[in-house]
């Protein structure tokens, strides 16, 4: 009964394959096989470094789905009829001809996801940059990632989800983990900090008592919107009570006395009274930090998904900083990446402003090294575009896109404000989707094409830690699917590209964002699939040997050892201040709502919601609401409730939690139509990151039948 | 045409005033400032002063402002400088220095100075603080405490209250003895009842500081210490005088604005003069209690907001005080006075002397009007969150007033003791969602040891934190079994 088996059979040629996990970004070892003779079997491949969850155990029922695509769709009339990939790839390339040539290149956008592997993302990029000529790309990874990369740029001159190797928590005494619910999000992932549960270091900074919570030694629920303020009570409390480390602070960062003028003026008890926590708990998380001999400051979405989100993380990071953790063997602060492959999907050239390699696409060099590996002129290729929720927000409207191409992405589930983002893409005049169900944005689309999914393609994705790992084929795709590079390169040859500029094989494409990413900050040049094979665990950067085909590079496991990557080789506080949340609850709206996800479920939904054992557990949204909360709203346990926002609304089954706090209510973000959380999320974005403010908005709750107030 | 406002009074209140104004007007399109600030020191943050008293922080640590930075921001100070009075007439003051400056808006942020008691000998016949005695109050203050405290000196600190408690914690912090001496029945009494003040003693004492109260000091014998009214004699080298503070109102007063304990001010914090506003210790607001940062603050912002061109009313500050102590919390708001019988209200207390601990909380309307939270941190942050939002409070009072006490039923799922008496439903392994129920069953169709649990029903195959739990269930189905067999039990169910 363990193991969850696909009926569809295993490639004839193939045993047992090592592999990885489909869903989040720890991308936890798999061992697939033939089990009788005609489906497949999922196992943990090393139980020692953490198993599987419930979504990996179960990973392989959608293999042979009935909600699985294996046709081309073209819309007709209204509805959507099975097509030829001849049909619909002509179709497709068509109107992207006719549009682009009536509006401009810019008139077709794409969108991709942090799913995609390196190769999908690199030649996702190039298709829009070559192929569409488009300045208008961006990706998921936008709301994932954006503000943590952006901030970690600024403190250390370069973005690594955690610049350490993951089992080097193991050895950790503390650990912070800001906006983190690993027991849910990564559940394995715990296994690698039981040494600082044990030793009652764990601290968890989350307005609600999650299963991470749960297990903390030290729980901080702040004020939602308030991370910021935390941070620096914190920071403020290590100075106060004499625990800056100054020798490291002088001779490794610069701009901490800027920092610390701003953080001066949050002392724990002024903190107290903006976050509401105790000013005693800040001093005690600063006190269990500093003496551990190990300590770790880890953020996540929960603290970066804001409008202040880039800022926010700064300040956690001044704090690791004052501290002296990172740069340091065994300690260090790191972010918790959300998707498979959010680490390496954002480094390889479908981010607005960037190429392959982790360049930045205004930087002449950066053009002029891709635009040589890629064969065009440097000034062919666009500059920055619009970011994801801008993207989005512009489809339609005169000055913006009216054509969009969507790769392993949900946006019509998962962005903010997804009533607006639906509107956009109605008004689009072409909808191009790929994806391997009928998704809620696949529904939209004007043609959906089906592609392959993790377990039936080979490549290679780049877990939280910056490591490099091997995606195996263990069977052979449903007649009718193509893999996303089958469709770049149908498409680009039918938009007048040479066929080679586009490789279809994985490999190949793997070969070319070698080169593209030689010398830039994310050099895989020394990364080569026979050393992935090998089993080598391969840390970015890795840059090639003298002679290419002869990478001798080891990787590195650890960044900032010797050196930031600042030119002066120093770390950088940032002067950052608390603001709050861009939508603070009023008397209209008196509730704080907050997002996030369940054990069950991953990102929109779209594939776990389709999965039996995962939608029995939890097969519809609930919100979270303190009972004196739901009883004066008129709401018992288990009640239809409205969550309701300047937006809109979100019907959802009440769930009364006695450890919420009793103005918050919590939403998970899985789940569509009118249970859509992102219904009344607020798009105000972060000035850097131009991340949405996903994590916090205003809100009342009341039954569901009841007519609403004009 | 840009207004050129003048600035009264360069500490926490005036600095935050020109830092308010330049994050609305940047570039200093629509405002000019002069400030003119009577210490010689760049502005700084007041509230830390107990930090450096005791060692923590340096005095460059707490300063407000990077060097520079007005320079950098348009702003002309004018440093060692104190306005001796205003010719309201010609919208101009005149500096101790003889310098005149005109203005077109005035702001009075001139805060406020310690007070001393006429106690004999206090002050010499110089009119300056007597060798051996000095205030606590400035960042000078600070130093000259620092150099008189050295080596474990013995200290009397005059006056229990906020200030002489953070003083006198700061220098027993240091390894000195100091006896704090207090006219009252009990400490803090503006911000404690009785029962507080008495707690709040006894945790002080624990910490090493001597606390007479009731005690009033008569006469200061140099070299020898304070005699009191009552002819003991406090041995004390040196005198910290912490027994309140004057708001600073003579110009304000000689000009003939109102003032009364204060100089008043409107919800625009405008004087009785249209164009003289005042901020900080040195006004009086109908909304607020004089002596703390955060009013000083929200009035630089309202004012900061008026003087450049969007109204911003300030319309008072809910005062929390909370004393800055270490090893002490505590947390006092609103009435805090209210009995236990007061029928207009539902008033909770609890004391645990033995453990330091006071908690009292007055509920009004369903709304907290009032607090004590000492050596309850918890619910010192709770009560505080209700009080300022004016949120309804909880039902259940008792769990409001003791903070994390009030257990919620957590901890049976994690509890890996006694498998017994956890639910059936209860889930053990969270990763793959495996309920007690369902190792039980497979316990029975033969997964008798943890690979086989783990193998049938995948428990521990995630994190593996549960492992424990789920080896205690093993043990115990296998001891219940054994005690079945025997006889003497029941079997689980």
């Amino acid at each position: 009964m363990s193991a969850a088996t696909s009926t569809r059979p295993a490639d004839a040629t193939v045993g047992a394959v090592d592999t990885h996990c489909p869903y989040c970004a720890l991308q936890c070892g798999m061992t697939l096989s033939r089990a009788g003779r005609a489906s497949v079997r999922v196992r943990p491949r090393d139980p020692s470094a953490g198993g599987l969850c419930q979504k990996g155990w179960a990973a392989a029922a959608l293999l042979g789905s009935p909600a699985r695509l294996t046709t081309p769709l073209v819309r007709d009339g209204g509805a959507l009829r099975p097509a030829s990939w001849d049909e619909a790839a002509g179709l497709v390339a068509r109107r992207i001809k006719e549009i682009t040539a009536d509006r401009g290149p810019d008139a077709v956008a794409v969108f991709g996801g942090g799913g995609l592997t390196n190769e999908k993302a690199y030649l996702l990029g190039k298709f829009a940059r070559v192929a569409l000529g488009t300045s208008q790309v961006d990706y998921n990874g936008r709301f994932c990632m954006s503000s943590a990369a952006a901030a970690a740029h600024r403190a250390f001159g370069l973005d690594r989800g955690l610049p350490f190797p993951l089992t080097d928590l193991e050895g950790a005494d503390a650990v912070l983990l800001a906006g983190a619910n690993p027991a849910e999000t990564m559940p394995p992932f715990l296994s690698h900090l039981r040494r600082a549960m044990d030793a009652g270091g764990l601290i968890v900074v989350d307005p609600r008592r999650t299963p991470t919570a749960e297990r903390a030694a030290l729980h901080l629920a702040p004020v939602p919107g308030t991370d910021l303020a935390l941070a620096l009570g914190i920071f403020h409390a290590a100075v106060a009570d004499g625990r800056l480390d100054h020798g490291f602070v002088g001779d490794r960062t610069t701009g901490f006395d800027e920092a610390w003028r701003v953080a001066a003026a949050w002392w724990p008890e002024r903190v107290e009274r903006v976050t509401g926590v105790a000013a005693a708990d800040q001093r005690r998380a600063a006190a269990i930090l500093a003496e551990a001999a190990s300590a770790y400051v880890l953020t996540a979405r929960g603290t970066e998904q804001h409008s202040t989100g880039v800022d926010t993380v700064g300040a956690w990071i001044n704090l690791a900083l004052a501290l002296g953790l990172p740069g340091r063997r065994g300690s260090g602060w790191g972010c918790l990446t959300g998707q498979g492959n959010g680490q390496g999907g954002r480094e390889h050239g479908q981010k607005a402003d960037q190429l392959p390699g982790y360049r930045r696409i205004d930087d002449p060099a950066a053009r002029a090294h891709v635009a040589g590996v890629w064969g065009v002129e440097p000034s062919a290729l666009p500059g920055p575009g619009r970011s994801a929720f801008e993207l989005l927000d512009a489809l339609g409207t005169p000055d913006g896109p009216s054509a969009l191409l969507v790769f392993a992405s949900n946006p019509v589930v998962s962005a903010p404000h997804s009533a607006r983002v639906a509107e956009r893409l109605a008004a689009l005049d072409l909808l191009v989707v790929a994806d391997i169900v009928l998704s809620e944005t696949a529904r939209a689309a004007d043609v959906v094409l089906p592609i392959t999914q993790w377990a039936e393609e080979d490549g290679t994705l780049t877990n939280l830690e910056g490591r490099v790992l091997l995606r195996r084929r263990a069977l052979a795709p449903p007649p009718g699917v193509r893999t996303d590079l089958e469709v770049l390169h149908d498409l680009a040859v039918r938009l007048g590209q040479p066929p080679e500029r586009f490789p279809a094989d994985p490999e190949t494409v793997f070969t070319e964002l070698r080169a593209a990413s030689e010398g830039g900050p994310a050099d895989y040049s020394g990364v080569t699939w026979d050393r992935l094979r090998a089993g080598e665990r391969l840390h970015w950067p890795v840059p090639a040997g003298p002679e290419f085909r002869r990478p001798g590079h080891q990787g590195t496991p650890r960044l900032f050892l010797d050196r930031f990557a600042h030119p002066d080789g120093r770390a950088r506080f940032a002067a950052v201040d608390h603001k709050g949340p861009a939508e603070p609850p009023d008397e209209e709206f008196p509730l704080y709502a907050i997002t996030g996800r369940v054990l069950q479920h991953y990102q929109s939904g779209a594939q776990t919601r389709r999965v039996e054992e995962l939608r029995a557990a939890v097969p519809e949204a609930y919100v979270e609401v303190h009972p004196d909360t739901a009883q004066r709203a008129g709401l018992r346990d288990g009640a239809a409730a409205a969550v309701v926002g300047r937006r809109g609304r979100v019907l959802a089954t009440v769930r009364c939690v006695p450890s919420m706090r009793p103005d918050v209510v919590f939403l998970p973000f899985h789940f569509p139509g009118a249970q859509r959380a992102n219904l009344v999320t607020n798009p105000a974005l972060d000035p850097v990151s131009r991340m949405p403010e996903f994590k916090v908005c205003a809100v009342r709750l009341s039954p569901a039948g009841e007519r609403e107030a004009q | 045409m840009r207004t050129r406002v003048v600035i009264a009074g360069y500490g926490m209140a005036g600095a935050r005033l020109a830092e308010e104004i330049r994050r609305r007007d940047p570039a200093g399109e629509r405002v000019a400032i002069v400030a003119i600030g009577d210490e010689p020191h760049p502005p700084y943050n007041r509230v830390l002063l107990s930090n450096v008293l005791a060692g923590a922080m340096s005095a460059e640590s707490v300063r407000l402002q990077e060097e520079g930075w007005a320079v950098a921001h348009g702003v002309e100070v004018r440093r060692g400088r104190e306005v001796v009075s205003i010719d309201r007439d010609g919208r101009r003051v005149s500096l101790d220095d003889g310098t005149l400056v005109g203005y077109d808006v005035l702001v009075l942020a001139t805060g406020a100075r310690a007070w001393v008691p006429p106690v004999e000998g206090l002050i010499g016949d110089d009119g300056e603080l007597a060798p051996g005695v000095a205030t606590f109050r400035t960042l000078d203050d600070c130093a000259a405490i620092a150099a008189g405290a050295r080596g474990g000196v013995r200290v009397a600190v005059l006056g229990g209250g906020l200030l002489g408690l953070e003083a006198a914690r700061g220098l027993a912090a240091r390894g000195n003895a100091v006896t704090v001496v207090h006219p009252r029945a009990h400490l803090m009494e503006r911000q404690l009842d009785h029962g507080a003040g008495q707690v709040l003693a006894q945790v002080l004492r624990g910490l090493g500081v001597r606390v007479l109260l009731n005690s009033r000091a008569a006469r200061y014998l140099p070299g020898d210490g304070l005699k009191l009214d009552d002819g003991r004699l406090v041995e004390a080298d040196l005198v910290v005088v912490a027994a309140g503070v004057r708001p600073q109102t003579a110009q304000a007063w000689v000009a003939g604005l109102d003032v009364e304990g204060g100089v008043l001010v409107d919800d625009d914090l405008r004087t009785s003069d249209p164009f003289i506003h005042a901020i900080g210790d040195c006004a009086r607001h109908p909304g607020t209690v004089p002596g703390l940062v955060q009013p000083a603050w929200e009035q630089a912002a309202a004012l900061a907001a008026l003087l450049t061109g969007t109204r911003s009313p300030y319309r008072g500050t809910k005062v929390v005080t909370r004393l800055k102590a270490s090893g002490v919390d505590l947390a006092a708001l609103g009435d805090v006075h209210a009995a236990p019988d007061d029928p207009c209200a539902e008033v909770l207390w609890l004391s645990e002397p033995s453990r330091g601990r006071y908690a009292k909380l007055v509920v009004r309307d369903e709304r907290v009007a009032g607090a004590i939270a000492l050596g309850v941190p918890d619910a010192a942050a709770a009560i505080t969150q209700f009080y300022d939002r004016g949120l309804p409070v909880p039902p259940d009072r008792l769990a409001l007033l003791l903070g994390r006490a009030m257990p919620y039923g957590e901890g049976a799922a994690s509890d890996g003791g006694n498998p017994a008496g956890l639910p059936g439903t209860s889930v053990v392994c969270r990763c793959n969602a495996v309920s007690k129920d369902t190792l039980v069953a497979a316990w029975r169709s033969g997964a008798r040891d943890l690979t086989a649990l783990a193998s049938a029903t995948r428990a521990t195959t995630g994190c593996g934190t549960c492992t424990d739990q789920v080896c205690g269930i093993a043990r115990w189905l296998a001891q219940s079994e054994k005690a079945q067999a025997a006889g003497t039990a029941h079997a689980p169910s």
